[in-house]
């Protein structure tokens, strides 16, 4: 008892607080702490700035130096009389086709273009929660309204659709809190189908009412082409691929099995061989006379392709809550669809989106390869038209340098986005 | 309580007979017989594992029983969604760990089933969560998400969802084991203050306090068994089994 120290302790005085100890800055002690911290660091430190700079010295006058004014490669080599430089003026005088494609006729490039503006505006309220709401209004017509754009014709084909649209959704709110949920769908379903068919005579009778020159879809090319296969893949992909998180998650074993045989199927088969497929095969499976056209037959294909790994990234945050949600939607009465639609799917939305966006990303980049199945987009143009031209052949790093950086911008906003969307609902309740 | 429970009438909420559950080839619920009365109040007890968690979610058929019957509120429990959605918005229940839906906000976490369940207009059913927010009250929490509550809050927020759906039946399962000590009274004061309106009752926990103060009848679990039930006084000063002996002398004992 004597030879242990006395342990009891009373503070009398409290410590006052202080200001934190101030760090050492500065340029010097960042570069020593972070580049040269050890020899194997300093080594690498050096030939990483080695090679920035050689890329950095060889790539400098050969984009500096180049040309902008010729209208061939043979006149730009003539310009430069074998010193290093880019031919520039592929771009110029052929950016109109990158864009738009070959064919698209030229006094109509504003449609594409202000569609492409609008979708900007359409996607900010979605993107941004705090602009105004009922800028969603024009979310929702946007669809409709850049169909009617790039495609042209009568404005009553997309109002059309668009009516049958809203009547179905109206019918389906009636049902369902009458009925329930499927039988709200069937009338919706119905509805649609309706409107759709007798609206099919309006726009028959008055083909002229306020139209734009119709352009066939085959005449669709460049980006603009990659533009239109990814936005409207991933946002038709994103509500099939719920729907078959929630069959492959489903206690009825057909609608399991059959979700599970189309994601695994899907997943097992590399895309190009579906856009195969889409080129010469799908046309088999609809009744004879019916021409789908060609980017339909992709889309369908392209989207049926990334719902599937959608549907995956999304029964990834089905699993990821906790039982107790499903519990307490149960308890409280919740029948099956409500449950889904108003306390799961919300949440498991919400921790799928980084995987949402990285499809997405993958998607926009994967649309590229329409031009195996000699569809003219971007890279289609680059490769077809343009190189086989006679004056450009022989041309690549101008015209592949101008790809990359419209994808890397595009790209690269989304994931910027995506990250930023993260941000915003972790801190968003907490 | 002597005056609380003249409550109780004839009319039997929830009546169990011969029920028995198994996990795969585990027999969890052995023979089931229990009958309650409405405006009753159940305190269930016993070991962990003995399953009462899982007797009182067969009665909103969280959990499905294989044998016997379950009849609540006149309603026979039995694969027929129509019968199990109807019993489920008579009775309410309170997990564990509150359930609460992070998503939305406490005041739609209240109106969420009625409006939706119940087809009630929103602004009625948001008067009426207010009501039922006050009477646990955190009225002044309404427009927050749950993660910015406190346990307790949280706890007594979800009983008010269930409130929410007018039920005739409250289940709970163990509300207040997940909760730091003073929050604990603070839960177990509003479902007094509850059990006092007549609420017919089935609560799984190991208040004693509560069980003494509130309940008609306590029941003690063990191995999918009812093995003793009787009122609290005779329950916890004259315990007739072995086992319930063993039992209160673990809890009590410290
Ligand atoms: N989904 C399940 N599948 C298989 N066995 C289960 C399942 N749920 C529970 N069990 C088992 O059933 C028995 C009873 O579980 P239950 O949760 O009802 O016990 P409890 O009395 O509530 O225990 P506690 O006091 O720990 O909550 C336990 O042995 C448990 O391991
Ligand atoms: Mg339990």
């Amino acid at each position: 008892m004597s030879d242990t120290p006395n342990i009891g302790f009373v503070r009398h005085e409290p410590i006052p607080p202080s200001a934190p100890p101030i760090q050492q800055a500065g340029v010097v002690k960042w570069i020593r702490e972070n580049l040269f911290s050890n020899w194997i660091n300093s080594i690498l430190t050096i030939l990483s700035i080695y090679f920035v700079a050689k890329i950095i010295l060889a790539s400098t006058p050969w984009m500096w130096n180049g040309v902008w004014t010729t209208s061939s490669l043979r006149e730009c080599r003539e310009v430069l009389q074998g010193t290093s430089g880019a031919c520039w003026s592929v771009l110029v005088e052929r950016w109109n086709q990158m864009l738009f494609g070959f064919k698209y006729p030229v006094e109509a490039y504003w449609r594409p273009t202000l569609t492409f503006g609008l979708l900007l505006v359409c996607i900010a309220p979605i993107l941004f929660q705090k602009l105004p709401r009922n800028m969603l209004m024009f979310s929702a017509i946007y669809p409709f309204l850049a169909f009617w754009l790039i495609w042209g014709g009568t404005l009553l084909t997309p109002v059309v659709v668009a009516l049958s649209l809203i009547a179905g959704y109206l019918a389906f709110v009636k049902m369902e809190r009458l009925t329930g949920f499927a039988t709200g769908l069937l009338t919706g379903v119905v509805a649609v189908a309706l409107v759709l068919y007798l609206g099919s005579f309006v726009t028959a009778a008055l083909p002229e009412f306020i139209a734009l020159e119709p352009v066939a879809s085959r005449d669709m090319g460049g980006f603009m082409l990659n533009l239109i296969l990814g936005t409207v893949c991933v946002s038709l992909s994103i509500p099939l691929g719920v729907v078959l998180a929630l069959g492959r998650q489903s206690n009825m074993p057909i609608i399991k099995g059959i979700c599970v045989v189309f994601i695994e199927f899907i997943r097992g088969v590399p895309l190009i061989t579906l856009l195969f497929v889409a080129n010469v095969v799908l046309s088999y499976f609809f009744p004879p006379g019916t021409n789908l056209d060609l980017i339909l037959r992709v889309i369908i294909m392209i989207t049926l392709f990334s719902a599937a790994y959608i549907a995956e990234v999304i029964r990834g945050g089905l699993a990821a809550l906790p039982r107790g949600q499903y519990e307490a939607a149960d308890s409280l009465g919740l029948d099956y669809p409500q449950a889904m639609r108003l306390i799961i799917l919300p949440q498991a939305l919400k921790i799928s989106i980084p995987g949402i966006v990285n499809v997405a990303v993958g998607l926009f980049k994967d649309t590229t390869l329409v031009s195996v199945i000699s569809m003219f987009d971007l890279v289609g143009m680059i490769r077809g038209p343009i190189s086989s031209s006679t004056a450009w052949t022989g041309i690549y790093w101008e015209l592949y340098l101008l790809a990359i950086l419209l994808f890397f911008v595009v790209c690269y906003g989304i994931s910027q986005y995506s990250q930023w969307l993260e941000r915003q609902l972790r801190t968003d309740h907490h | 309580m002597s005056e609380a429970q003249m409550k109780v009438s004839d009319e039997i909420a929830i009546s169990i007979e011969n029920m028995n559950k198994w996990y795969g080839t585990f027999h969890v619920l052995r023979d089931i017989n229990l009958d309650v009365q409405r405006g009753e109040r159940i305190v269930i007890c016993g070991p962990s594992g003995s399953g009462k968690s899982t007797l009182i979610r067969c009665i909103n058929a969280l959990e499905e029983h294989q044998q016997g019957s379950i009849t609540v509120d006149g309603t026979l429990l039995s694969s027929d969604v129509k019968n199990i959605d109807k019993v489920r918005s008579e009775v309410g229940m309170c997990f564990q760990h509150f359930n609460l839906f992070p998503h939305l906000t406490i005041l739609e976490n209240c109106t969420l089933a009625p409006i939706w369940v119940r087809k009630i207009p929103k602004k009625e059913a948001e008067e009426t969560a207010m009501h039922f927010l006050e009477k646990v009250k955190i009225p002044e929490q309404a427009d927050k998400y749950p993660g910015q509550l406190s346990g307790g809050q949280q706890q007594r927020v979800a009983i008010a969802r269930s409130l929410c759906m007018k039920p005739r039946i409250m289940l709970f399962d163990e509300p207040t084991s997940a909760l730091d000590p003073e929050m604990i009274k603070e839960v177990l004061d509003t479902m007094i203050e509850l059990a006092e309106d007549g609420m017919t009752m089935l609560c799984v926990t190991h208040e004693m306090g509560f069980a003494r103060q509130v309940a008609n009848r306590v029941i003690f679990m063990d191995a999918g068994q009812i093995v003793e039930q009787n009122e609290p006084e005779e329950f916890f000063n004259n315990p007739q089994s072995d086992r319930t002996k063993l039992f209160l002398s673990q809890i009590l004992g410290h």
